[in-house]
């Protein structure tokens, strides 16, 4: 089955104007997207949410956004107005952020902030949209659905706050999701289910995910294939299950100053910075 | 390039460094920015320039009046419509009204000064100490505060002219009395805001006393958000002065208070309008002056925007 | 060195209480760094906030010296022991510059030359002295958690608590900060106690390390057994298991 691909990009700058001249956040990259996963991993100021938040037309002024091609299945999505914008974001491309306490509405219970979203983007009844609520409550392994609608935000934990916002996003069923740091937040061994979760929307359903995040071992343990970005740059990309062998030296050394459990060192090496990486 | 050119852009270099390499630059530079940004700010930068203008005629007060004493009575030219010799014209016992409205501003001033001087550290000192040490102080000040808040404000100034006599400083004790509260109210919220932050953590375990952290660490960033409300109420307080002036509460004659200069005006205000409108007008530009330098100082320093 | 026995912390939350650490055992050698992990709600920060002297620990239960302590301490007992804290952007006064909040210590504990001390601290931490008049809005995360650390160090204290000192940094920034603790640990033989949720940042830098969980410690294990997965606690596999990453099957 040869598909156009989910997203291509080439040429992708986004630049903030400043009072100290301006501030090139995403600096030329290209890729493309087919339904895999994504990862993006690099440190602060690299660029990795920047660059997610450009494919959802949602860099605030005045940031600049230009592109030689920015496609999503072959509809440019640079001439798109905000009302064409907000159409493909819920339909087509969501958008899964760190925190879920500052992504849902503290005042509005969980099931009706989940409806909503698909009622805004689906003419159907309100009983549809609560039975469709309840259901991707229960795909995202929220043992009781019925309960947890009822719920406000501030009565979730952070793992569970986190499936309730996947399921607003999916309730539309995007065939891309973009999900900036979804597991930060969250504890260790949570961690691991919400990212089964993901795991699964992508299998079962064939959705493409772009997986921003700064740790490299769940990127490489989870993606397909990863964008190693410094400085607004792709500087490497490769597979995930290749990451150990990159051949940047900023990824390099990025993987040697994480400390590993099993390999204990004396003194972690360093990232010397070289600035010919970010030229 | 002239050489005073160049010398003023290694001020500006010197100030807007990055890098300061002396406490007096370091703090010099913060303030030097502060200023930028308030003149950079249109609201801010008008009512900077209204209180400016303010303070320069309350202090050239004799100058501007090319000598014209605001006392003085000359009463074949009483109620004199404004003219080249009386620009605002002359009230009824035919003073000068441009004088008493030059003079005037210095009583404005002191009114403005003594609230400031009596409101911001009592407000500052209550709320803080009931906001950091909590618990029973906490309720008594609270309380307390409730119970001059319960006051209205021009029963009490008409209580304290009963019982003091009335005058200007028995107005401005009154109001001040009253206008404290809402002070202690919000340097309280601030200070449980910031008392369980890491940096007042970090000084309790250097050992620092609870007034050292008080003074050093919580007041000055009670200051810039008290500053503020301040200069926002302060139109308001300039109008209640002038009320209890109006009332005859306030500036006792023959002082020349805008307040009081309304209230003489009262009587003639179909015929001779200029009376009572002027000093009219001059409340309502000071006032418009502390109110846009409010909001402006509000929208540069507001510690939830940055 | 620091000896706790039995110790609990209760919160009052609407007339209920709640425990928030209990009955925590364990004691540290001199020179010894200590490691405490667990999750978000383990209590784990709780813990050391008591050992610190910010919270109130049960009575008779923290014996740091031989000397029993709680929450109100003698000038010279807070100079014994200081803490960095978890966020280098929370902890550092928003409008005092580097030099005023490094002064601030040695003022307290009148201590005369203040002006050698500041740059002997900040050159310990590996800051330039043109950072020294600069607000920590003007600095980075790692070099406001630099300053943090040079102003925990200042007073020469015995004791160094660290609370995720690196878990709001970059990992590139954290290798330079873990290294710099470990360095200046070796260089003022300071005894420590680190708190993460990082198991691998806590086996990097400490010897034994105590794994807790809602509010108890689970286990006391030596950082070889806890390497070679000889944990005895089931919640300790499991937080073993995600460390390494994601798995389909775990």
């Amino acid at each position: 089955m040869s598909e156009a691909p989910l997203i291509e990009v080439e040429d992708l700058n986004v630049t903030f104007p400043g009072r100290g001249g301006a501030t090139k956040a995403v600096r030329n990259i290209s890729f493309a997207l087919g339904r895999e996963r994504l990862g993006i991993v690099g440190e602060s100021g690299s660029g990795k949410s920047t660059t997610g938040r450009a494919l959802l037309g949602l860099i605030p002024a005045p940031g600049i956004v230009t592109a030689k091609q920015m496609h999503f299945k072959g509809q440019s999505l640079a001439g798109l107005n905000d009302r064409q914008w907000q159409e493909m974001r819920g339909q087509h491309i969501s958008m899964v952020m760190q925190d879920p306490k500052y992504s849902l509405n503290p005042v509005i219970k969980i099931g009706h902030q989940i409806q909503e979203t698909y009622l805004l983007h689906q003419k159907t009844s309100k009983e549809d949209a609560r039975q469709r609520a309840l259901m991707m409550l229960e795909a995202v392994k929220i043992r009781d659905p019925e309960a947890v609608y009822h719920l406000y935000p501030h009565q979730l934990s952070g793992g569970m706050g986190q499936r309730a916002m996947i399921a607003m996003m999916l309730i539309a069923e995007p065939e891309l999701l973009i999900a900036d740091e979804p597991t930060s937040a969250l504890d260790v061994t949570v961690q691991n289910e919400v990212l089964r979760i993901l795991d699964d929307l992508v299998t079962d359903r064939g959705m493409g995910l772009i997986f921003i995040s700064h740790n490299l071992t769940i990127v490489s343990s989870f993606c397909d294939r990863v964008l190693v970005m410094y400085g607004g740059r792709i500087v490497e990309e490769c597979k995930a299950s290749e990451l150990h062998r990159a051949k940047h030296p900023y990824t390099q050394a990025l993987i040697k100053a994480a400390p590993l459990l099993n390999h204990p060192v004396k003194t972690l090496s360093v990232v010397v910075r070289d600035v010919e990486w970010s030229r | 390039m002239s050489s005073a050119q160049s010398s003023t852009m290694t001020w500006h270099d010197w100030l807007a460094s990055e890098t300061p390499t002396s406490r007096v630059q370091a703090l010099s530079s913060r303030v030097y920015q502060s200023i930028g940004a308030v003149t950079a700010n249109p609201a801010a930068f008008t009512g900077l320039i209204i209180i400016s203008i303010l303070i320069l005629i309350a202090m050239f007060a004799g100058v501007i009046t090319h000598g014209v004493s605001p006392y003085a009575q000359i009463l074949a030219e009483r109620l004199a419509a404004p003219s080249t010799t009386h620009w605002f014209g002359t009230d009824e016992l035919g003073r000068d009204i441009f004088a008493r409205i030059v003079y005037g501003a210095r009583v404005t001033l002191t009114i403005v000064l003594l609230v400031s001087i009596l409101v911001a550290p009592i407000g500052l000192a209550v709320g803080t100490l009931a906001g950091y040490l909590g618990g029973w102080v906490d309720i008594v000040l609270m309380r307390v505060t409730d119970v001059f808040l319960a006051f209205p404000r021009l029963v009490l100034a008409l209580a304290f002219a009963a019982a003091l006599g009335p005058g200007i400083e028995n107005a401005v004790i009154a109001i001040s009395l009253t206008a404290w509260p809402p002070y202690a109210r919000m340097a309280r919220a601030e200070t449980i805001a910031i008392k369980n932050s890491d940096f007042i953590s970090a000084v309790v375990l250097q050992g620092a006393s609870t007034a050292r952290i008080l003074f050093r660490h919580i007041v000055p960033l009670c200051i810039s958000s008290l500053i503020i409300r301040l200069t926002l109420d302060m139109a308001g307080i300039i109008l209640t002065a002038a009320g209890l002036g109006f009332l005859g509460l306030g500036a006792q004659p023959p002082a020349a208070e805008w307040g009081a200069m309304v209230a003489s005006g009262r009587n003639v205000i179909l015929d001779q309008w200029w009376v009572a409108t002027i000093p009219g007008f001059a409340i309502f530009i000071v006032s418009l002056g502390f109110n846009f330098l409010g909001d402006g100082l509000r929208d540069v320093f507001d510690p939830k925007k940055s | 060195m620091i000896e706790v026995r039995g110790l609990s912390v209760t919160f009052k939350n609407k007339g209920r209480a709640v425990k928030a650490v209990q009955n925590a055992s364990f004691h540290v050698a001199e020179g010894e760094i200590f490691g405490i992990v667990g999750e978000s709600g383990s209590g784990k920060s709780t813990l050391l906030k008591a050992i610190a002297g910010l919270i109130e620990p049960s009575p008779r239960s923290l014996l740091i010296e031989g000397q029993e302590m709680g929450v109100k301490r003698s000038k010279a007992d807070r100079k014994l022991m200081q803490f960095v804290f978890q966020d280098p952007y929370g902890s550092l006064h928003p409008r005092q510059t580097v030099d005023d909040i490094l002064r601030e210590p040695l003022i307290i504990h009148g201590i005369v030359d203040i002006d050698t001390e500041v740059s002997k601290a900040l050159a310990d931490v590996g800051l330039q002295p043109l950072h020294r008049y600069r607000y920590p809005h003007q600095l980075s995360g790692g070099q406001r958690q630099r300053v943090a650390i040079a102003r925990a160090l200042i007073l020469k204290p015995r004791i160094l608590l660290l609370d995720e000192p690196t878990s709001a940094l970059d990992v590139s920034i954290q290798a330079e900060i873990l290294n710099l603790i470990s360095n200046l640990r070796l260089t003022y033989q300071l005894t420590s106690i680190l708190v993460s949720h990082d198991l691998a940042v806590v086996a990097h830098l400490c010897s034994r390390i105590a794994v807790m969980r809602l509010g108890e410690i689970v286990e006391i294990l030596n950082v070889e057994d806890l390497r070679n997965h000889k944990a005895t606690q089931h919640y300790t596999s499991e937080l073993l298991a995600a460390s390494v990453g994601y798995s389909r099957t775990a």
